[in-house]
């Protein structure tokens, strides 16, 4: 024992070790871009808190592929469950919100927990193609189930009451907009927590080397699985915001292209380094946006090419490539 | 500690057999390490050696026998259950967290040991106990001063220190190293012999390499395997003076 006594880490080290959790001021600049948005583009608002929610879904994803290796085209699997779950709520009179987002958030950590629980025992091509078919089930059962979704027609009559029975929804999206951010910033705080926990280096283990995870005695199956659930639920809040604040889900929220877009979004903004989903999505939708309005017939294509450059230029996406551009600048 | 407990090996094998179809890669190994022990496992290529690492590990699933630790039966155990009741081993081609510095690839294995690895609130690296205790053990093999750089920086001999670091952060009875200086040039080997050399003596060592300076140099019992089954066991004398060996192992052919 006096041996390792001997040996205790020097306090540098250890304050380098200990302290790479803490915030840096970098790490502001997200919510305070948001809240400027706020006030410079007040005809933008419902556009903003789109993105704002979508923000979240990506940051649920990232949680899985980014930081456990799971990789998945069926996230819209719980997008939707969330969705679906404050819609049916607001349909039938129960249109608090938060009541909301926490049943959207239970329903579809338990799809996330059930299918996981099948799915992740597979890996590599096998599993992207069980989260692409849990997906398209729950699309199919939606589409079906018209007497309660209303199917293609999208769910009909959903009344959201107010904000902490204060706040409408108004016509402009003010209240929307605060909602969601509010919302993403909880979403932010828990995921963050996640990733600089013990549990989030052991994620971060998996993704590096299973084999030897498995060899120093992690359960990760266990591991993964309550990655996924606890990212399920995230994307289920996310589903149940976009419900909410556009007081209408149609089957879509359980499409391929819920599931696709998002993916392409995180790759744009870098994944695994937590802020990937905050310059991806704003990216990619304000960049739908605009390409919508210049090239109503073509802005797909527009989107492709860019797509197509920052595979070519920006490996890593926007914060890989400013993390390749710091490494440079330091070496000089 | 009572004698009887002491002549408990630490490590036991009885009639343990895996096969792949026609393929035998073990069969009917009766094997036993000692407390301690300082034990080398050497064959030619394809005699089942990493196989048998692979059976105690847990990652394969025998066809037939049971594996014993410490007298206890753990045939049926995880992987994950056997690394927590003592098993610990070092991989042949390094299997490191490249991206992660060396430091925290250690306070995961320690950290997961303490049971703590789970844990979703602290923030890792917050509690001093893992983080000590990880440094002392890059310290006690000299690998101290590059605690905070990531492991894929390493030289690759450094790397294989490592490894044998992320094993001994378990705290293992029984530590198996499949090929420590597979890979390091042979000028830097010694380093990892004297790192081997110097580990805790009441870890029972199984030794597979190919490198027989390193085997003679550390071993004090062998274990000759052949197209998965034992073919002899002894002292690295009887060993070296065995003709069978020398036939199967070294390629010569027995006297007329």
């Amino acid at each position: 024992m006096t041996e390792i006594a001997a040996h205790d880490a020097p306090q540098g080290t250890v304050g380098i070790f200990s302290r790479r959790h803490r915030l840096r001021w970098t790490e502001a600049l997200p919510w305070v871009i948001a809240l400027a948005s706020y006030f410079a583009f007040p005809n933008y608002l419902a556009l903003g808190s789109q993105i704002l929610a979508t923000i979240l879904y990506g940051l649920s994803l990232d949680l899985v592929l980014g930081y456990a290796g799971i990789v998945t085209l069926g996230h819209a699997a719980f997008f939707g469950t969330g969705a679906y779950a404050a819609g049916l709520l607001a349909a039938h009179g129960y249109g608090e919100p938060f009541l909301g987002l926490v049943v959207a958030a239970i329903s579809a950590g338990i799809v996330g927990c059930l299918t996981g629980a099948i799915i992740l025992r597979t890996s590599g091509l096998t599993l992207l193609m069980q989260t692409l078919m849990v997906a398209a089930m729950l699309h199919e059962a939606a589409n079906k189930a018209n007497s309660i979704t209303g199917g293609a027609d999208g769910l009909q009559g959903m009344e959201v009451k107010p904000v902490f029975g204060l706040f409408r929804f108004d016509l402009y999206g003010k209240t929307a907009y605060l909602y969601c951010l509010g919302v993403l910033f909880i979403g932010w705080i828990i995921v963050r927590r996640i990733v600089y926990s013990p549990f989030g280096r052991s994620l971060t283990g998996i993704r590096e080397n299973e084999a030897r995870m498995h060899a120093i005695g992690t359960p990760v199956f266990r591991r993964r699985l309550t990655a996924y659930s606890i990212s399920a639920a995230l994307a289920g809040v996310s589903g149940a915001l976009i419900a909410q604040t556009t007081q209408f889900v149609a089957v879509d929220a359980y499409g391929f292209e819920r599931s696709g877009n998002i993916l392409i979004m995180l790759l744009l903004g870098g994944i695994g380094r937590l802020y990937g989903a905050f310059i991806g999505v704003p990216l990619y939708m304000i960049a739908q946006d605009q390409f919508a309005e210049i090239d109503p017939v073509y802005w797909y294509f527009w989107i492709g090419l860019l797509l197509v450059l920052v595979v070519l230029f920006a490996r890593g996406g926007a914060l890989g490539t400013l993390e390749r551009l710091k490494a440079r600048w330091s070496k000089r | 500690m009572s004698d009887a407990s002491q002549a408990t090996p630490a490590l036991e094998t009885k009639a343990l057999c895996k096969s792949f179809g026609a393929l035998s890669v073990a069969s009917t190994i009766d094997f036993s390490l000692a407390r301690g022990a300082r034990q080398a496992l050497i064959g030619p290529n394809g005699a089942g050696k990493t196989s048998f690492i692979n059976l105690v590990t847990g990652v394969l699933a025998p066809s037939d026998g049971r594996i014993l630790l410490e007298g206890a039966d753990i045939t049926s155990l995880s992987q994950a259950q056997r690394v927590k009741r003592g098993i610990a081993r070092t991989f042949q081609i390094t299997a490191l967290f490249r991206g992660l510095t060396v430091l925290e690839n250690v306070t995961l294995a320690v950290s997961e040991r303490m049971g703590m690895a789970g844990d979703l609130h602290r923030p890792a690296g917050s509690r001093r106990a893992i983080v000590d205790e990880g440094y002392a053990l890059l310290a006690s093999l000299g690998l101290e001063a590059d605690a905070l750089r990531p492991v894929r920086e390493l030289a690759y001999g450094r790397q294989r220190l490592v490894e044998i670091v992320v094993a001994l952060g378990l705290a293992p009875k029984v530590l198996l190293l499949d090929e420590p200086a597979a890979g390091v040039p042979s000028g830097e080997s010694g380093i990892i012999v004297d790192t081997i050399e110097r580990l805790p003596a009441d870890i029972a060592l199984l030794i597979i390499e190919h490198d027989m300076h390193l085997v003679f140099r550390l071993a004090k019992r062998i274990t000759v395997l052949v197209q998965g089954a034992i073919l002899v066991e002894g002292t690295p004398a009887e060993i070296a003076a065995d003709q069978r060996v020398r036939q199967v192992y070294l390629g010569e052919r027995a006297p007329a």
